[in-house]
Formats: C-alpha cells, sequence, structure tokens
C-alpha cells in the first residue's frame, strides 16, 4: 500500500501540471486547439486515477482551460471529489473550479450541500472560508435554504476572517432564499457594530445592496448609519454610507413629501457631517461621493428652505471645476455628478451648456456620451433645433458606428421626450429623420422608422408632408437599400412605404409612387418589408383608381390596372410566405376589379371601402389595461379539453414575422360613406387653412385661389427656397433659418403689440427685456400641431405597476424588516424527524408537519409551495400596512430627529392621533381577516416597535404603547401574555395566542398547555385526544428567548364574559439537571374579545339605528382626563370597535360579534365625563360590553 | 455589485476572468473579446470609465479598468460602486499581486492563474469587496500558503524539485518583464489604507 502512494507521488511528478499545460499551449500557437483536445483527453485520464492527488491537479488544469473558453461541465462530478477532499490545498482547486463554472442548472450541485456544510463547521478557518467563497458563486435556492442556518451561525463566529465572509455571503442567501431575511436581519443590524472593521464593512456592504433595492424598509437604520458615518474611519465603508444615504434620504423625501416639516432637519443633520468629511477627507473618491450626496440632499431640499438654490449653484461651480480639470477621471464624474442635478434644477446646469457642449467634442468616448446625456435634459423649444444641427454635424463626423448609434439613438430621445414637448415645427423634424436615413450600417433603422410612423399618425397636420417626403424616400429607395444585408437603414422604407399607402389621398403624384414601389429592385428587401410594400401598393391603387374614376378618365384606370397586373407576379414569386400570400391574394383581386372595368363598372369606391376608417394610435399599455368583464374566467375552458397527443399537433407554429403582426390594422368597421367624406372634407379643409402645406404642392397657386384669406399669411414667399425634390440634399439648415425668420416674426409683431399696450399704460417704469431674454413659453409652435394621445379602453384600470418587472430577482426581498419576528419565519435547521408527533391545533401546521415525513421530494415541493404562499401572504400585508408602517418609521425618525431634549407632554397633534387610531382599527380588521391564515401574523398587534427602543428615545412617543396582549400568568421562569381573537370564518371559535417568554437562564422544554373546560366554553383538541389531555407547546425555549403560541377554543354562548382555569406544565433544563415545574393560570373571555372590528358607513349605521329591533343601554364614566382621540384609540383597540363618525366631543361607533351581533355605540365626552350608549341586538351582550368599557376607561 | 473581472493584455489574451453572473462559456468569451475590443481602442491619457458593454448588461453597468504595461485590469460594476473607489481597489488588487508575486510580471499571471484566483478571492467574494486592506489580504494570502506547505510536507519536496528541472529546461522565460511602473496612480488619488 505505502508502496503505491510512493509510486503514485513519483508519477506524480511527471505528470503535466497546470504549468506544463500553459507551456504546452504557448509552445502549439499553430496547433492550439489540437493540442488542447489532446490534453482534455488526457484531463479524462487523470480524472478515472483514484489518486486524489491526480484528480485535483486534472481540475486545476480544467478550471484554466474554462478560462479560455472550453466548456468543462461533464467534469462537475469529479469537481465536487475534489473539493471533498481533507486536504486544504486540493479542497481549494475544488471550490476553484466549482465557482468557475457550477451555475443553477448544474444537476450534480445537491449533491454539494452535506460537503459544503461540512467544510462550513470546519475547526480549520481557511476551510470555511474557501467553502463560503466558493458558495458566493455558485448558490441555488435550494442550497441557500439548506444552508441559511449554517451561515448564519458563522455570522457570530469568533475570527472576524469567516465573520465579515459569513456576513457578505447572506445577501446572495438572501436573493435566492428571501424567507431567510427576516429570521438573519436582526442579527445582520448587530454587525454593523462589529469591533472588527472588515466585518462591518461586510455588513455595510449587504445593507447597502439590499436598502438600494428596496430602500423604505431600511428607513429605521438610518440613525444607525447616522453615527458610523460620522465615527468610522475606514474609506470603503463611509462611500458605502455615504451613497446609501442619498438613496435613503431620497426615499425617506418621496414617502414623507416634501411639506413635512421634518425634513429639512434630517437634510442638514446630513450636511453637517458631510461636510466635514469633505474638508478633513483626502481621499478623492469620498470627497467626490460626499459632493454628490450633498447634491443629493440639496435637490431634495427643494421646499423650505430659500438659500437652496445658491448651494445648488455653488455645487454646480464646483463640478464645473472638476470638469474643467484635466483629469479626465473628474471631468467624467463631473458631469455624471451634473446629469444628477439636471433632473431637477435643468435651469442651473443650462447655463453651462457651452461647457458641455465642447465635452462633446472631446476624444473620450466616455466623457462624449456623458455630455450627450446631459444634452438630453438641458433641451428647450429655444435650443433645440441648435443642439440638434450640433449634433447632426457629430454624426457625420464620427468614427465608429456604436458612437454614431449613440448619436442617431440620442437625436430621437431629445426630440421626441416627453410627447414630442420641445418641437415647435415638425417639418423640420422630418426632415431631421429624413437626413438619418442616409447614415450607412446603422443598426437603428427601426427607431427612425417608428419615429416616422409615430409622428405621421399622431401629429395629423404633418401627413401631407411627411407622405412628400416619404415618397421621395421611396422613389430613392435604391440608395437606401444598396446593400440590403448588413443594412438596418432599409426598415425606414417600411415606414415609408406605409406612410404613403396610408395617406394616399395626401399624395401628389401617385402614379409615380406606385410605380417606384413595383420596381423589381423591392423584391431584394428583406420579406417584412416586402410584404407592407404589397399591401400598401393596393392601398396607393384604390387611390388612384379613385382620382381617375372621379375624373372619367377610364383609360388611365384600366391602365393602372394592367401595371398592376404585370407587376405583381414578381411578389407571387417571393420566398417570404406573407409577402407571397398577400401578393397572390390581391392579384386576384385585381383580375376581378379587371374584368369589371372591361364591362365599365365603376369599381372605386368597392375598392377603397377595403381601407377605409380612420387610424388611431393605441397606447402601448392599452390592451394591458382592458379590465376583466365580470364573470369571465380566462384560465376556464371553453371547451373539453383537448387529449395530450392531439394537443401536440396542433400547436400554433409562428410563420409569419412578428413585424406584421405589430401592425395588424384596427379598424371600424361600420362606417359609412358619408361619414366618411364628411371627414375627408373636415380633414381638407383643415389642411387647406394651414399656409405650411402649400410647399410640397407642385401648384400653389392654385390652392390660394380657393382658400380666401391665405393669403394674407406672411409665408408664402419662402416656399421657393425649398428645394425638396432634390433627393439627399439635407433640409433641416433650411427649416432652421425658416424657424428662426418665424419667430423673429413672431417677436416683432409681439414686441409691437406690446408698445401698443406700453403706450396705453404710460404709468409704467418697469421694462421688459423682452427681446433678449426670450422666455421659451413665447415660441408658438410653427402650426397648430394636434398630437393625437394615444387612445386607452374604457375602464381602463388605473396602475403604477406596469413598469415592475415580474421576475425581478429583487422584489422578492422587499420584506418588511419592522415587524417582529413569527415563530414559523425560523430558517429551516437540519434536524432528526421524530419529534413532529404533536398536533397543534393551528390548521396549517399539522398539514406542513404531516408532510415533512414524507420523502425528501415531496418536502421540497410543498416546501415550494408554501414559500409562494409566504409570499402571497406578505403581498397582502404589505397593502395594508404600508401606510401604518409609514406613520411607524415616520415617528421614529422623528425621535431621532429632534435634537432637543423632549419637552413637557406637549399636547396630542391631532393628526398624528387619528393616524395612529387608523392604524389600530386597520391592524384589527387585518388581523381578524388573515387570522385563519397567518399565524405570524398575530404577533405584530405587541405595539411597541423595537426599533424606537433601540433609539432611546421614547420620551415623545404620541401615544402611550397599547398592547393588547394581557398577562396571563407569571412565574420565575416563565411569563405568558395573551390576546384573544374572533374568528371570522367561523361563528363558535376564537382564537387565543399565548406569547411564553423564558425568564430564567435554563432552557424550557416539553411544555404542555391544559385547560378545564366549561359547558360552553372548550379547548379544540386534536382527534383522539381526550378532554383532560393537555395541547404541547411546538417549541422549546432557550434562555431570554420569548415565542408564541396559538390555541383554539370553540365557545356555544358569547354574551357573557367566561374564565377557564388552566395550568401550563414544563421542563426546566439546566446544567444542574432538570426539573418539572407547572404554573397555573386563569384565562379570561371578556365579551370584548368576541367582538371582530368591522367597518360600517354611516348610512347603514343610521338604517341600523332605524330598524328598532335593538336594545339600548348607557353608562357614564366620570373623572376621565384623556383627550378624546385617545379615548376613541382605546375603544377601538381594546374593544374592537371602529369610528363610523366624529363630530366634535362625540362620535358614533360599531362592531360586530362572530356571531352577527350588531353592537352601535354614541361615545359622548363631557367636562371630565364620558357617557357612552350602546345599542345591540342582545341586551346581556350590550350590558356586558359596557361593564368592560367601565372598567378599561376607569383606568384612564 | 462587481459583475465580473477581467485581465487580459495588450493582444486580448485572457489572464483571469472571473464572472459573478452565471454566462455560458460562449458568452463569456464574447465578453471578453468584447471588453477588450472597448478597452484597447482607448488612449492612454482618457479616463479610466467606459459605458456600454452590450453583452454584460445593461444600463446600470460600467466599465472600470486600468492598463498597467501589458495588462489590462478591467472592473464591470453597476452604479452601487463608487468609480474612484474601484480604481483604488485595482490598486490594492495589483500592488497585492506585486507583493505576493515579488515584482509581479504578465508571466506570474499566465503561469499561477490558480494563486491570482486565491488572491483575489480574499478581496472580492460573490461580486462584492470583502477587504481593501493590502496588508489584510497578504497575511491571510501567506497563512494558507504556509498551510498548503505543511500538507505538501515531503512529498511535495520532489515535484517542487521536478517543476524546478523543468523550468530550467525553458531558459528562454525572460523573468523580468515586469508588470510596470504600479504606481502609476490617477492624480489627486490617494490610495485607502
Amino acid at each position: 500500500m505505502a508502496l503505491k502512494m510512493v509510486k503514485g507521488s513519483i508519477d506524480r511528478m511527471f505528470d503535466k501540471n497546470l504549468q506544463d499545460l500553459v507551456r504546452g499551449i504557448r509552445n502549439h500557437k499553430e496547433d492550439e486547439a489540437k493540442y488542447i483536445s489532446q490534453c482534455i483527453d488526457e484531463i479524462k485520464q487523470e480524472l478515472k486515477q483514484d489518486n486524489i492527488a491526480v484528480k485535483a491537479n486534472a481540475v486545476c488544469k480544467l478550471t484554466y482551460l474554462q478560462m479560455l473558453g472550453y466548456d468543462i461541465s461533464w467534469a462537475a462530478f469529479n469537481i465536487i471529489e475534489v473539493m471533498s477532499a481533507s486536504k486544504f490545498t486540493f479542497k481549494r482547486i475544488g471550490y476553484l473550479a466549482a465557482s468557475q463554472c457550477f451555475h443553477e442548472g448544474t444537476d450534480v450541485i445537491m449533491l454539494t450541500t452535506n460537503q459544503i456544510r461540512k467544510d462550513l463547521s470546519s475547526p480549520n478557518q481557511y476551510d470555511t472560508g474557501v467553502a463560503l467563497t466558493g458558495l458566493s458563486c455558485f448558490v441555488t435556492p435550494d442550497l441557500a435554504r439548506d444552508l441559511a442556518n449554517d451561515i448564519m451561525t458563522l455570522m457570530s463566529h469568533t475570527k472576524p476572517y469567516i465573520r465579515k465572509k459569513a456576513v457578505l455571503i447572506m445577501y446572495k442567501v438572501f436573493l435566492k432564499y428571501p424567507e431567510s431575511l427576516r429570521p438573519a436581519f436582526p442579527r445582520l443590524k448587530e454587525k454593523l457594530e462589529d469591533p472588527d472593521p472588515g466585518v462591518q464593512s461586510a455588513a455595510v456592504n449587504v445593507i447597502c445592496e439590499l436598502a438600494r433595492r428596496n430602500p423604505k424598509n431600511y428607513l429605521s437604520l438610518a440613525p444607525l448609519f447616522f453615527k458610523l458615518m460620522t465615527s468610522s474611519t475606514n474609506n470603503w465603508v463611509l462611500i458605502k454610507i455615504i451613497k446609501l444615504a442619498s438613496i435613503l434620504h431620497f426615499v425617506y423625501r418621496i414617502r414623507f413629501g416634501a411639506l413635512t416639516p421634518l425634513e429639512p432637519r434630517l437634510g442638514k443633520k446630513l450636511i453637517e457631517p458631510l461636510t466635514n468629511l469633505i474638508h478633513s477627507t483626502s481621499a478623492m473618491s469620498l470627497l467626490y461621493e460626499c459632493v454628490n450626496t450633498v447634491i443629493a440632499v440639496l435637490i431634495s431640499l427643494s421646499s423650505g428652505m430659500p438659500n437652496h438654490s445658491a448651494s445648488i449653484q455653488l455645487c454646480v461651480q464646483k463640478l464645473r471645476i472638476l470638469i474643467e480639470d484635466s483629469d479626465q477621471n473628474l471631468k467624467y464624474l463631473g458631469l455624471l455628478a451634473m446629469s444628477k442635478i439636471l433632473k431637477t434644477h435643468p435651469k442651473s446646469v443650462q447655463s453651462h451648456k457651452d461647457l458641455i457642449l465642447q465635452c462633446l467634442d472631446d476624444k473620450d468616448e466616455s466623457i462624449r456620451l456623458r455630455a450627450l446625456d446631459l444634452l438630453y435634459g438641458m433641451v428647450s423649444k429655444k435650443n433645440l433645433m441648435e443642439i440638434v444641427k450640433k449634433l447632426m454635424i457629430h454624426v457625420d463626423k464620427a468614427e465608429g458606428t456604436t458612437y454614431r448609434d449613440e448619436l442617431l439613438t440620442k437625436i430621437i430621445d431629445i426630440c421626441s421626450q416627453s410627447n414630442y414637448q420641445y418641437i415647435t415645427n415638425f417639418e423640420w423634424y422630418i426632415s431631421i429623420l429624413v437626413e438619418l436615413t442616409r447614415l450607412e450600417g446603422t443598426r437603428h433603422g427601426h427607431l427612425i422608422a417608428a419615429q416616422m410612423l409615430d409622428v405621421a399618425i399622431r401629429v395629423k397636420a404633418i401627413r401631407k408632408f411627411a407622405v412628400s417626403q416619404m415618397a421621395m424616400l421611396l422613389d430613392n429607395a435604391h440608395l437606401i437599400a444598396s446593400n440590403t444585408q448588413r443594412n438596418g437603414i432599409c426598415e425606414v422604407l417600411y415606414a415609408a412605404a406605409w406612410i404613403c399607402g396610408e395617406f394616399s389621398e395626401h399624395l401628389e403624384e401617385a402614379n409615380q409612387t406606385l410605380e417606384a414601389m413595383l420596381r423589381p429592385k423591392v423584391t431584394t428587401l428583406p420579406g417584412h418589408i416586402q410584404a407592407v410594400y404589397v399591401q400598401n401598393m393596393v392601398k396607393l391603387y384604390a387611390s388612384i383608381l379613385q382620382q381617375k374614376e372621379q375624373a372619367g378618365e377610364k383609360e388611365a384606370a384600366q391602365e393602372i390596372t394592367q401595371l398592376m397586373i404585370e407587376r405583381l407576379p414578381q411578389f407571387v414569386q417571393s420566398a417570404d410566405l406573407e409577402v407571397q400570400e398577400r401578393a397572390s391574394c390581391i392579384l386576384q383581386l385585381i383580375k376581378y376589379i379587371q374584368k369589371l372595368q372591361v364591362k365599365e363598372v365603376p369599381v372605386a369606391e368597392e375598392v377603397i371601402a377595403l381601407f377605409a376608417g380612420e387610424l388611431n394610435p393605441v397606447a402601448p399599455k392599452a390592451q394591458k389595461k382592458v379590465p376583466v368583464p365580470e364573470g369571465l374566467d380566462l384560465d376556464a375552458w371553453i371547451n373539453e379539453p383537448p387529449s395530450d397527443s392531439e394537443s401536440e399537433d396542433e400547436k400554433p407554429k409562428t410563420i409569419f414575422h412578428e413585424e406584421e403582426q405589430r401592425h395588424s390594422r384596427h379598424r371600424q368597421p361600420e362606417i359609412d360613406e358619408e361619414e366618411l367624406a364628411r371627414r375627408r372634407e373636415a380633414r381638407k379643409q383643415e389642411q387647406a387653412n394651414n399656409p405650411f402645406y402649400i410647399k410640397s404642392s407642385p401648384s400653389p397657386q392654385k390652392r390660394y385661389q380657393d382658400t380666401p384669406g391665405v393669403e394674407h399669411i406672411p409665408v408664402v414667399q419662402i416656399d421657393l427656397s425649398v428645394p425638396l425634390k432634390v433627393p439627399g440634399m439635407p433640409m433641416s439648415d433650411q427649416y432652421v433659418k425658416l424657424e428662426e425668420e418665424r419667430r423673429h416674426k413672431q417677436k416683432l409683431e409681439k414686441d409691437k403689440k406690446k408698445k401698443k399696450q406700453k403706450k396705453e399704460k404710460r404709468g409704467k417704469h418697469h421694462r421688459h427685456n423682452s427681446l433678449h431674454t426670450e422666455s421659451e413659453e413665447d415660441i408658438a409652435p410653427a402650426h397648430h400641431v394636434d398630437i393625437i394621445t394615444e387612445e386607452m379602453p374604457e375602464n381602463a384600470l388605473p396602475s403604477d405597476e406596469d413598469d415592475k418587472d415580474p421576475n425581478d430577482p429583487y422584489k422578492a426581498l422587499d420584506i418588511d424588516l419592522d415587524k417582529p419576528l413569527a415563530d414559523s419565519e425560523k430558517l429551516p435547521v437540519q434536524r432528526h424527524r421524530n419529534v413532529e408527533t404533536l398536533k397543534s391545533p393551528d390548521s396549517e401546521v399539522p398539514l406542513v408537519e404531516k408532510k415533512s415525513k414524507k420523502p425528501k421530494k415531496k418536502e421540497k415541493k410543498h416546501k415550494d409551495k408554501e414559500r409562494d404562499k409566504g409570499k402571497k401572504k406578505e403581498k397582502e400585508k404589505k397593502v395594508v400596512e404600508e401606510e401604518e408602517e409609514e406613520e411607524k418609521k415616520g415617528e421614529d425618525l422623528d425621535f431621532w430627529l429632534s435634537t432637543a431634549p423632549p419637552t413637557a407632554p406637549t399636547p396630542q397633534p391631532q393628526k398624528s392621533s387619528k393616524h395612529k387610531k387608523k392604524k389600530h382599527k386597520k391592524e384589527k380588521e387585518e388581523k381578524s381577516k388573515d387570522k385563519k391564515k397567518s399565524k405570524k401574523k398575530s404577533h405584530h398587534s405587541e405595539e411597541e416597535p423595537p426599533e424606537s427602543v433601540q433609539n432611546g428615545t421614547l420620551e415623545d412617543e404620541p401615544l402611550p404603547p397599547m398592547s393588547s396582549y394581557r398577562l396571563l400568568a407569571e412565574n420565575p421562569y416563565i411569563k405568558m401574555t395573551y390576546d384573544i381573537q374572533g374568528n371570522l370564518q367561523n361563528d363558535s371559535q376564537v382564537t387565543v395566542s399565548v406569547i411564553f417568554e423564558n425568564k430564567s437562564t435554563s432552557f424550557l422544554k416539553s411544555m404542555e398547555l391544559n385547560v378545564l373546560d366549561s359547558l360552553n366554553t372548550k379547548m379544540l383538541r386534536p382527534e383522539g385526544s381526550s378532554v383532560h389531555d393537555g395541547i404541547p407547546v411546538p417549541f422549546q425555549l432557550p434562555p431570554g428567548i420569548s415565542n408564541e403560541a396559538q390555541f383554539v377554543f370553540t365557545l356555544q354562548s358569547i354574551v357573557m364574559a367566561q374564565k377557564l382555569k388552566g395550568t401550563l406544565s414544563f421542563i426546566v433544563k439546566n446544567d444542574e439537571g432538570s426539573t418539572h415545574e407547572k404554573l397555573d393560570f386563569k384565562l379570561h373571555f371578556s365579551c370584548a374579545s368576541y367582538l371582530i372590528t368591522t367597518p360600517c358607513y354611516s348610512d347603514a349605521f343610521a338604517k341600523l339605528l332605524e330598524s328598532g329591533d335593538l336594545h339600548m343601554s348607557s353608562i357614564k364614566v366620570d373623572g376621565i382626563s384623556i383627550s378624546f382621540q385617545h379615548l376613541l384609540a382605546k375603544i377601538c383597540f381594546h374593544h374592537h370597535f371602529s369610528v363610523v363618525e366624529r363630530v366634535d366631543s362625540c362620535a358614533s361607533m360599531y362592531s360586530r360579534s362572530i356571531q352577527g351581533h350588531h353592537v352601535c355605540l354614541l361615545v359622548k365626552k363631557g367636562e371630565n365625563s364620558v357617557s357612552i350608549d350602546g345599542k345591540c341586538n342582545d341586551s346581556t351582550l350590550l350590558s356586558n360590553l359596557l361593564d368592560e368599557m367601565k372598567e378599561t376607561l376607569s383606568k384612564c | 455589485m462587481i459583475k465580473a473581472i477581467l485581465i487580459f493584455n495588450n493582444h486580448g489574451k485572457p489572464r483571469l476572468s472571473k464572472f459573478y453572473q452565471r454566462y455560458s462559456e460562449d458568452t463569456q468569451q464574447q465578453i471578453i473579446r468584447e471588453t477588450f475590443h472597448l478597452v484597447s481602442k482607448r488612449d492612454e491619457n482618457v479616463c479610466n470609465f467606459l459605458e456600454g458593454g452590450l453583452l454584460i448588461g445593461g444600463s446600470d453597468n460600467k466599465l472600470i479598468y486600468r492598463h498597467y504595461a501589458t495588462l489590462y485590469f478591467v472592473f464591470c460594476v453597476d452604479s452601487s460602486e463608487s468609480e474612484l473607489g474601484i480604481l483604488d481597489l485595482i490598486q490594492v488588487f495589483v500592488e497585492t499581486l506585486d507583493k505576493c508575486f515579488e515584482n509581479v510580471c504578465e508571466l506570474d499571471l499566465i503561469f499561477h492563474v490558480d494563486k491570482v484566483h486565491n488572491i483575489l478571492a480574499e478581496m472580492v467574494m460573490g461580486g462584492m469587496v470583502l477587504e481593501t486592506n493590502m496588508n489584510e489580504i497578504v497575511t491571510q494570502i501567506d497563512a494558507q500558503n504556509k498551510l498548503e506547505k505543511s500538507e505538501a510536507g515531503l512529498a511535495g519536496a520532489p515535484a517542487r524539485a521536478v517543476s524546478a528541472v523543468k523550468n530550467m529546461n525553458l531558459p528562454e522565460i525572460p523573468r523580468n518583464i515586469n508588470i510596470g511602473d504600479i504606481s502609476i496612480k490617477v492624480p489627486n488619488l490617494p490610495t485607502f489604507k
């Protein structure tokens, strides 16, 4: 054996190691691939050997080959073998290979779970470290779930080296297994204050990543981060915190609105340490981030601080210095920061237009791109043309398609932003688009095409001009489509053909355009463009036909039909299915028309009817927003579901190009001719009244004659200067000139008017300098631009969530972290499955546990399901709690922000208490609603938000913390508090939630709770157990830990309060041994616990009172000193009522019992007393309730 | 988050590739090629930030790179990372390599890519910065090397000897192609300490 080993190690010496492999590859430059495949064969041999060292060597070589692009996933199993080697040297090789090539799809990855767990708990810190590092690269949801608990333990490892790695990897675990976030978060928070700076930095890193995605959940950490910001010396940590600060601040502002008085305080609080840092730090990176955050803060302080614009100006000035710096990095970052200011203060950046335009000439592409970004926000009606002109020059000069494409998209972005807000002259824009078609080799032909279509459809006034331009494009199609294969620009022909066809009534020389579309060259275009050609040439044909028929030129009409019949066959032969189908269909149609024409039947009207109807733009989200009609179940089968074999054959296949599907026309089929004629007439009228249309007309004078009054319009003389028919000639410049002239004229006119006005009002000394500072509002668009808004379906559902990607992995991490943990939220711990015999009364738990005994696969499935459920629940909760949370956080931050010591008891601000009340109400409602499903939830009725304690500034909490949890029993070992909630779904059940708190230093286990049932009230025990059996508490309690369990009771009558005697038995285990202990208690079911907070509208309430079948009773309590809001809040909270209406110091309230009794209250507050009148179906219940209320109130 | 870390030479030959997001091997090679293409055509005195890598995720991402003699060190990061901070991190990385390899040159990276990976693993983990303090990194690396040596024990000695012999057979390996002046720093940019 020993001999074998020695032999093995000697053999090994002559194996190829990594260095040999690299050397070999370098020596085989000519036949590298061949050499490597040889090496891979050798490696395969080596992997077959038993010697782990040989295997490790082979895997090491594979890792190198992976870098060169070779797939090594076939060796995944061998990699796992090497990972499980006992020696660190090999283990490291294995984990490195795994981290390079394992991913979620690697099937053997689940085999690693136990190995990784073993390594994580290895006594050698480097084994643990290497496992953590590897895992961080290939963690899967399964691994995350199974190992979360182990990693969490490592977060408190003695060695900081392990701690920091464990903390960092938690982020990956959260991503893959979001349920782990809440249980792990407290410890993560703890690590923010770890003594080791590395661990601290890791924790900051993780929280920053988390907060970046869902910042609102991390607002409560602001005080802690603030502390770190002032105390930390690690630049890396500081940068991260400062970045986070600006995010949090931003979110804070959005959440609480700019009106909150808190806000400037937060800003000031941030700015002070930041400016200190700016002064003290020597690291440019930190300095830059500080400046950045100061900007962010200043931006958000837009209200309430009078001098903020000066500060912004100052920042802009500083950034200007950065931008002017010779260091390109600073220049780049300066521009980057500038773009942040731009979003809110465009004016202050606009004054640096010169500098930014100058950056467009920079040799550095990154800087040019940044400058381009800035331009986007700097355009106004006034300077748009100028800026675009400059960009067009750059387009011509630009080398490299990427930058040129970027320029192109930017031009389009700039022009089309906010619904073409800045475009005053659409003719100019169309000509810019046409000019852009001269770009060769751009990938963005479709973008230009989309713009052309959009403008032509939505700006009615421009259609005529657009059509003339498009006709020109079609005429010169050979220039554009010269090398179709690589040329994305030919996409514009798609738009051109469509526009010419659709708006063919505007076409001057339809014949010529039709001719152009029928050229043989067209057949070389891509299929989807040809298809559009074919379809639109029929539209053209139809309009020509009508024209000719109306003019009585029968021969010309026949000629055009003949032309179509001659040329269409070239499309019928097309290889593209869509083209072929359309062409042959249309060919037959036209042949038929020809027959009719021969018989001298007028056909034009019928042909044109094929394409009748207005086309309206439809909003891209319109389809999604159509509300589903009631009673329509889209998932239900309409017919019997087909059998499997059938469905296979019938699977629809996408044969046609997507583009064609997209452009299927939405038509209103029933529009009679009259209506059409009327519309057409109206449109003509509209266009005739617009002088800008005249330019493209070959005989403008004619038109003038039949439109009286147009002659006065001064623009007429210009139209000679626009050579529209010259292909390839840049025209946009002329439009710029025209536009300038036009504006000048406008200005002059305005000035004239103003002068007149001034003359009239002589007394005014103030003079407008309007000649030089023309504000952009003054610029009127060249013609009446009627941008049609996109159509939405009727009763479209408004929603903001349109843009959210449902597959966003970070969405799952949007979890509220401030709620206390519930016991169901523990991380799964690996343990033996023998303890699960108990049956909890809770409806869900036994189900889960029963399943968990089944084979592993099923368990997994179920867990997944459970996870989904959890997510759903989480979401539901979220909706209801959103507001509530907001309040809570606001208050917390308020404590932290109030630097002054808390003043003497201030009178309750009305608003906040009202909110609070709402909160209670909501909480209750929700509780009763969700009771059945959610075990986790019951916990949060515990009022004290944990973080307010941590802040240590509880003093001015607006309402005293109210907890519905009452003490049940207590001894030196354990304390029990409980709360009772009615169950809406079951009229004879209530749920008792008991919190067990271990007060001792010993371990408490085998807890069992039993009560003595009364005739009326019984504890719900698992089937088969006798009435004397207790119910085991489904957990054990380590020292100092508390946890909650729920028990269900059934009741007959609910009109009276009840008391049940009970006992808790448990075993106390400590170093000295274990003792059996008992604790007796009395469970008090008050009448209020049978009530469920139910909202009621005042009209329903009034009806209820009028109905007359309610019994009445009243009480009066003296010596009440608390405020009325406070009082109402108490009744709402402790007695489960909701306020229906409130007038001054009088309020009506409502609640409902689980058995459907209505309870109405009228609460009046006098000087020192409160009187409550109550009405209820049951007089006993009412009097009992009022007695309870009296007791509550007398405590105040 | 750091999305990827790439090291390649002036000819685009990869010397290290570490992706913190899953890409297929082909895509990885494409990314390396594309990145090289983007970075290599840039002048020496332009800024070290670059946008517009098409393959490696969206508009949020940025390439931050440094060029030392024959090698490009490229980090692809998203907006949660500080640009200047990452530049400093690259500097720390190179200085650490210099310390661990004693005057690092491209050949060290070529023949010991596994070691480079190990060093990197002490700095960046799963795309997040783990440690920025060079001394701490070097300490951990040394400790691991010691552990490795102790594991190799006697059996390691002959292997090392053979390896030395093999190296002797190739006298053409130039040892003095230094990675260049690693002290070129971006002006105004003191490193993290």
